[in-house]
């Protein structure tokens, strides 16, 4: 299936694009998250959180095709 | 199903004015049930690390998620606290360094309420909403904030 991923602050720059298109097999969140640190290894040494459909999850949470999901560094506001 | 219907946009681009907070501040005049404001304004602080001195923040978020976590913590305050009205507005893009980024704004009948209520929301905000902040230095180089 086809999955985008959403990156944000210093995930964008580490991995150039706000988000990507990318195929995988259905798989879990920590499935997904080991290929991604494949695609951009500058990754793994980041602190990052998943949301999928805007909630932060366990990455033992299964992923469908039609989820949204986005690589989020800690957070900065106020 | 999330109800995007009643679901606010916090966001402002650039600071927050300090007329934009006056203005607020005057609107409450007609609400003479409240007899307690307490208000929290972020401001962008010129930290110097390593030499450098912060000039700017350029302050990015993952949009819906932020807003829907926003009203998240909106909803639960009210049902925590016993407040009249609150506003939360909170800035993206580049913020300088002595302009306020964060404007938060609670009222209740009385002041205790309104006190413990906005420790509450702004503890929330940092912890809960997905904001980023790029701290800008005079140089032109960067590093990104992170929430203690």
């Amino acid at each position: 299936m086809s999955l985008t991923i959403k990156y944000f602050g210093m995930l964008a720059e580490v991995t150039k694009c706000n988000e990507e298109l990318i195929e995988v097999n259905e798989c879990t969140i920590k499935e997904l998250t080991s290929k991604l640190l494949e695609y951009h290894p500058d990754l793994k040494s980041k602190n990052f959180k998943v949301a999928v459909n805007q909630s932060l999850v366990d990455e033992d949470i299964l992923i469908t095709s039609k989820d949204e999901i986005a690589l989020l560094p800690p957070f900065a506001g106020g | 199903m999330k109800n995007t219907t009643t679901i606010k946009n916090v966001f402002v681009k650039g600071a927050i004015a300090p007329d934009f907070i006056a203005n607020s501040i005057a609107k409450h005049q007609s609400k003479t049930n409240i007899g307690a404001h307490d208000i929290f304004l972020g401001q962008v602080r010129a930290d110097v690390i390593n030499e450098k001195t912060v000039t700017a923040i350029e302050y990015s978020a993952y949009e819906e998620m932020a807003n829907q976590k926003f009203h998240e913590v909106r909803e639960a305050t009210f049902s925590k606290f016993n407040l009249t009205c609150m506003h939360i507005y909170h800035s993206l893009g580049t913020v300088k360094a002595g302009e306020i980024c964060l404007f938060v704004f609670v009222s209740s009948a009385h002041r205790k309420e309104a006190i413990k209520a906005l420790e509450y929301v702004v503890e929330e905000i940092k912890i809960k909403v997905p904001v980023f902040g790029k701290e800008l230095f005079e140089d032109e180089t960067h590093q990104w904030k992170v929430n203690n």
